[in-house]
């Protein structure tokens, strides 16, 4: 049974299916159908979130294999994968990549947004501390993702650096696909603007991060 | 009546140390509520404690002290069988009076 | 009139003071040993007891339209065994012909021996009160089993079927940020702000999960039991909300507890 044509026909939770290797990825009792099913009794709505998250997209399925997304069959797929999340990275609209340091502070102190306790009107923040040290003043931070304190210093402050910390931002998984880190401006976590301030918190020579 | 304490008493040395845990929401009335109107102040303002018929201690609580508060002193003497009771009252004048025997 | 000694204790007694400890630190090393010096005080007077003896309250108590209380409730060690039961949980049940974890038979034994519909149950938000009933009632079982060894081994087909749905479900990625369980769970040594997190896949992260819920935490003056834990890890996923005590639950449970299987089960913990 071919596992994509299953799946296709599968109404409730829509897995998209990558690589064929998957059949080795579960042990019995976890295939397919059965975790579908799981998920649909699993969930439900909750204030302004619906059930549709569930549904995976491509890099999400690939990564939520890690047999697979570990495999030299995997490797050449997360290629892939980084190629078309890079290719849907959309560049500053005014065409520049640093806005206000102090507004990214803000933006990376902050946690809010996107849950299902959270008011959608709210602006959201870019959870940035949970996982990374960004100005020493802050002691609370996270070790899930590098520190990036002395960002400029280290990754210089030409076009190329710019460009590449603004894909980074934008869609994390245009550098690496199966990257822990979200894709904020990909999926419409932050705005433009947000992230134009969290370029200038990194590159700025007047931002914490480069004293 | 508000919920028990738990309570545990052990002598050792001459001296009995007294554990007490207490059920109580210990509101500060600092906080606002959903519609932004202050939660009233609730909190435990005496604490008391006697071993057998004898007053061994007092204290004066205010709202910084967190909720279901737990709190642990030593009283000199006491030994096993002996009976500890604390007692409680709050801002509203609810009471309550647990009793524990020292192990 | 018998001495008085009068204690000014306000300051000095109260471990668990509502201000908190303000780390005045600034090395990030300092800040995490204050942290951990102020989670070893927590451990000295955990508020969870009160928590286990309202939750033996309401197991002797009758209700319900059948006037019946949980005396009979079989837990997995036979109708009215508690002490043990939750060190072997989550596991299969052949009259309900399903794996259950402990909130999940609880519900059983309301619907079954008390007559209740517990749809209100599973339905009522956290931190209302018949969700409160069940998180008292799984503190009072699983502080029955503290310090056993955690005994959950996934012998039965559908227990190892629940233990690779949980394993699926903890790489499974979704929502807007991308988050899975294994997100945050999944790398040995890291933590999220100044919170460590545990390895699930491996032993040791498990346990360090699995043996600790229903577990009081301080900051929120609240006693969560594993299902709120679960629920609030979802929450912050951005996922859509678990259903209370679903399979998709109860098979995350089996996941974390057969790879702790072996570890001393140190229930009800206490949390910052």
């Amino acid at each position: 049974m071919s596992s994509i044509g299953t799946c296709a026909a599968l109404a409730a939770a829509v897995l998209a299916f990558a690589v064929d290797a998957r059949a080795q990825s579960w042990g019995p009792g976890a295939d397919d159908k059965a975790f579908a099913e799981m998920l649909r009794t699993g969930f439900r709505n909750a204030g302004p979130v619906s059930v549709d998250r569930l549904v995976q997209d491509d890099t999400q399925a690939f990564c939520s294999d890690p047999a697979v997304a570990n495999s030299a069959a995997g490797a050449k797929r997360a290629e892939q994968l980084e190629a078309a999340n890079l290719a849907a990275v959309k560049w500053p609209s005014d065409g520049r990549f640093l806005g206000d340091w102090r507004a990214g502070e803000r933006i990376a102190q902050s946690g809010r947004g996107l849950t299902w306790t959270d008011a959608p009107s709210q602006a959201n923040g870019g959870n940035c501390y949970n996982c990374h040290q960004i100005s020493l003043a802050e002691i609370s931070h996270g070790t899930l993702g590098p520190s990036l304190h002395n960002y400029a210093k280290l990754k210089g402050t030409d076009e190329r650096a710019l460009r590449d910390a603004w894909a980074k931002i934008w869609n994390s998984k245009s550098s690496n696909a199966c990257s822990n880190m979200p894709r904020a401006g990909h999926m419409g976590i932050l705005k433009e603007k947000d992230i134009q301030d969290i370029m200038a918190l990194l590159f700025s020579p007047d931002s914490p991060v480069n004293k | 009546m508000a919920n028990p304490m738990r309570i545990r008493a052990a002598a050792k040395d001459g001296i009995t140390e007294v554990r007490v845990l207490m059920n109580h929401e210990m509101e500060t009335g600092q906080r606002r509520d959903a519609s932004g109107a202050i939660v009233p102040a609730w909190f435990i303002q005496e604490v008391s404690a006697r071993l057998n018929d004898k007053d061994v201690m007092s204290a004066q609580w205010g709202p910084s002290i967190a909720k279901n508060p737990y709190f642990a002193f030593k009283i000199k003497g006491g030994k096993a069988g002996d009976t500890v009771s604390v007692t409680w009252v709050d801002n509203r004048g609810d009471t309550r009076t647990d009793n524990a025997k020292v192990t | 009139m018998a001495a008085r000694t009068k204690v000014a204790v306000a300051a000095a007694a109260c471990v668990a003071i509502a201000l908190g400890f303000a780390g005045v630190a600034q090395e990030k090393d300092d800040a995490a040993k204050g942290i951990e010096a102020y989670r070893q005080a927590l451990k000295d007077g955990n508020p969870a007891e009160l928590f286990e003896m309202a939750g033996e309250e309401l197991w002797l108590k009758p209700a319900g339209p059948r006037n019946a209380s949980l005396e009979k409730c079989d837990l997995g060690l036979g109708p009215g065994v508690v002490e043990g039961a939750y060190a072997r949980l989550p596991r299969y049940f052949a009259d309900t012909d399903r794996v259950q974890d402990l909130e999940s038979r609880l519900l059983t034994c309301m619907e079954t021996l008390q007559g209740i519909d517990t749809r209100a149950h599973v339905e009522a938000r956290f931190g209302t009160p018949k969700k409160d009933e069940l998180v008292a009632l799984a503190t009072y079982v699983a502080g029955m089993s503290k310090d056993r060894p955690v005994d959950v081994a996934a012998s039965h087909p559908k227990e190892r079927a629940m233990f690779e749905l949980g394993r699926r479900m903890f790489f499974y990625q979704a929502g807007p940020h991308d988050f899975s369980c294994a997100t945050c769970h999944a790398q040995e040594g890291r933590r999220i702000r100044m919170q460590d997190l545990p390895y699930i896949p491996a032993k040791e992260g498990a346990a360090a999960g699995w043996t600790s819920w229903p577990a009081y935490r301080v900051s929120a003056g609240q006693m969560w039991s594993m299902q709120w834990r679960i629920n609030d890890c979802f929450r912050q996923q951005r996922f859509p909300e678990p259903v209370y005590a679903s399979d998709m639950t109860v098979a995350l449970s089996m996941f974390m507890a057969a790879t702790a299987n072996g570890a001393t089960m140190a229930t009800p913990g206490i949390k910052r």
